[in-house]
Formats: structure tokens, C-alpha cells, sequence
């Protein structure tokens, strides 16, 4: 220790002045490059793909299926009626829980399918906007139940609540192959 | 008063910048930690659409990003302008996705390859049809964790 501190009386310090500098430097550099923007969006599952999908007699019962349909003009048919989009949350959330118990509704909604379709021409924007009130429904109603049961909004609760919620109510959405009708910008 | 008096008359004393390095050094590791490095330019116009039900994408080193959209007006004359697909930073080919996926799984250590996500930034005025062809490729290439890019909607409650 004593040599150590004998050498050091002998040798400079490093003169540490300009390490502001360096370090400013280096500082503006990654200010510049910084992008602070956060990437955000609607988190979809696509379905594996199948070489040759064998078609499967899968029986479903018509009253469980939502069919939405976009077509190129960017109008909705749902179950066959035309409908506004500001009102298709309201619909497919009825369609879901079934409040009243009708018969042309989901029996449950672990049992029911949202088929969504759409054309070739259908513009991506709306396409998104639809899809996005579909899975807004959901999220709606997920809340309601975890509210109802547990006192608190789906995300406050712990991972385990979460899945018995999700497993009550899971989006099973599946996407027809999208039709040729409509004009495509080429 | 007379205490201020005397005090201002002496010289004050420098103010010592030996801390300086040590705060500029705290702000340059916390710009180091954020800083994603932004290594494609786009050259399709993208104007991403608005939703309400957004999830944030966390960890940018599992996401890879798919731009579709018109080519930008310096693009045009040789491009024209349908909407073309982007991958890293040029012009690509629907069957060019399989390899790109590829070169980027390649790069992202094992363990973490089931949790990329593919980020679909896609402009609002496109039609359906090159989007559904981009998705059944990604599924052909077994990419099924797909982020539609969006703005949050102003005015609605922040998601």
C-alpha cells in the first residue's frame, strides 16, 4: 500500500476535464438516434395454415355463429342485416352473453364463433375498425365478469383470475378467406 | 442586513463542475438504455389507422416489422402507385417474407423464437387484398403472432 501511494504522488492524476466533453458527445449522439415513439396495436393470433384443409363436418349450430361481413364498399352485413359499425360492440356483446336467453343467440359464450369476412377491395381501415370493435366487445365483457366476481378490472387481477376469465370467455374469431368480388387497387 | 453586506463583498467562490461528468454520464446511460436503433427508411407512404383495443409492444428485439403501403412519391415512377410491400429497408416481394422472417428468427436467441411478433404497419387506404396475401404467408412461415399496427383514438380512454 505505502509503494502504491508513493507512485501516485510521482505520476499525475488523469486529467478528468474533458470526460464532460466525451461523455456530452456520446450523449447527443443517442438523443439524436433516440425514438421515443412506442409501438402500439391490436395483438392478433392467426390460425396455423393448413396445406390442404380437409374439410371437417364440424357441426355448429347456425344460432352460435356472429357472421360479419365487410364487403368493398366498406358496408357491414351482420347476420345478414346491414348494420352501423358504431353500433356492432352493442350487438356482438348481446350476441355473446345472451341476456334475455333468445333462441337465435349464443348458448354460451365459450360456444360462440365470430366469423369475420371480407373482400379483396375492402379497405384496410375499416377492416381494422371492425375488428378492432369486435375484440373491444370482448374486452368489455371480460371486464364486466371480473368485476362482477372479483371486484376489480381484468388487469388488476392476478395471472391465475386472468385465465379462468379468459377461459369463460375466449375470442374464438376465425377469418374466411377473403372473397374476389370488388375492385383492388393494382 | 450588515451580514449580507459582508458577504458580498468577498469573491464568490467557483462552483465546482467535478460532479458535471457523473450527471452527463447518468443521462447517457439512460439515452444508451432507451435508444432503439431506427435502421429502415421507410419508402412506402404509411399512415397507420386508429383503434381503442391497442397492446404495447414491449421488447423490440422479437419484433420485425412488415410496412405496406403507396411508395413514396420519389418511388413512383418506377414503382407506380398500388401499394407495395416493405421488408428492412427495400422493396420486396411477397415470397421474400419467408426468408426475411427467417434471417431475423436467426438473429433472436432460441428460447425467445416462439415470442416474436410480427408488426403489420400498415397505411389506412389499403385494400384487403395484399394484406390477406401478407397474412397467408406469414402462416405458411409459421409466423402466427401478428401485431396490426394502430394510434390510440383520441378522445377514448386510454387503453
Amino acid at each position: 500500500m505505502a509503494r502504491k501511494s508513493s507512485k501516485d504522488r510521482v505520476s499525475n492524476e488523469v486529467n478528468a476535464g474533458s470526460m464532460a466533453d466525451i461523455a456530452f458527445l456520446l450523449l447527443i449522439f443517442f438523443l439524436v438516434t433516440t425514438t421515443m415513439d412506442q409501438d402500439k396495436g391490436l395483438l392478433v393470433k392467426l390460425p396455423p395454415w393448413d396445406d390442404n384443409p380437409v374439410k371437417q363436418e364440424v357441426k355448429i349450430k347456425k344460432r352460435n355463429v356472429f357472421s360479419v361481413l365487410v364487403n368493398a364498399n366498406d358496408e357491414l352485413l351482420v347476420r345478414g342485416t346491414p348494420v352501423d359499425i358504431n353500433i356492432l360492440r352493442l350487438k356482438t356483446k348481446e350476441f355473446l352473453m345472451n341476456p334475455k336467453g333468445a333462441e337465435d343467440m349464443a348458448e354460451s359464450p365459450t360456444k360462440a364463433i365470430i366469423s369475420l369476412k371480407n373482400d379483396r377491395g375492402t379497405h384496410y381501415s375499416k377492416y381494422l375498425a371492425v375488428y378492432n370493435e369486435l375484440k373491444a366487445a370482448y374486452n368489455e365483457l371480460r371486464n364486466e365478469e371480473s368485476q362482477k366476481r372479483y371486484g376489480k378490472p381484468l388487469d388488476k387481477l392476478p395471472r391465475a383470475k386472468q385465465k379462468i376469465i379468459l377461459a369463460q370467455i375466449p375470442l374464438i374469431l376465425s377469418e374466411a378467406e377473403s372473397t374476389n368480388y370488388g375492385e383492388e387497387d393494382k | 442586513m450588515s451580514k449580507f453586506e459582508k458577504k458580498r463583498g468577498k469573491t464568490s467562490p467557483a462552483i465546482s463542475t467535478a460532479s458535471l461528468p457523473d450527471i452527463i454520464f447518468m443521462l447517457l446511460f439512460f439515452f444508451m438504455t432507451v435508444t432503439v436503433m431506427r435502421n429502415s427508411s421507410l419508402k412506402v407512404d404509411v399512415n397507420i389507422p386508429e383503434a381503442t383495443e391497442l397492446t404495447k409492444l414491449e421488447k423490440k428485439s422479437l419484433v420485425n416489422f412488415v410496412f405496406i403501403g403507396k411508395p413514396m412519391v420519389q418511388y413512383q415512377a418506377v414503382r407506380g402507385t398500388s401499394p407495395q410491400l416493405q421488408l428492412g429497408d427495400k422493396f420486396s416481394n411477397i415470397n421474400d417474407i419467408p426468408v426475411f422472417l427467417e434471417k431475423h428468427r436467426a438473429k433472436v436467441p432460441e428460447k425467445q423464437r416462439s415470442m416474436i411478433i410480427s408488426s403489420l404497419k400498415i397505411d389506412s387506404k389499403v385494400t384487403m387484398g395484399i394484406v390477406s396475401d401478407v397474412k397467408d404467408q406469414l402462416r405458411k412461415s409459421e409466423q402466427l403472432k401478428v401485431n396490426y399496427s394502430a394510434k390510440a383514438r383520441a378522445g377514448d380512454k386510454f387503453k
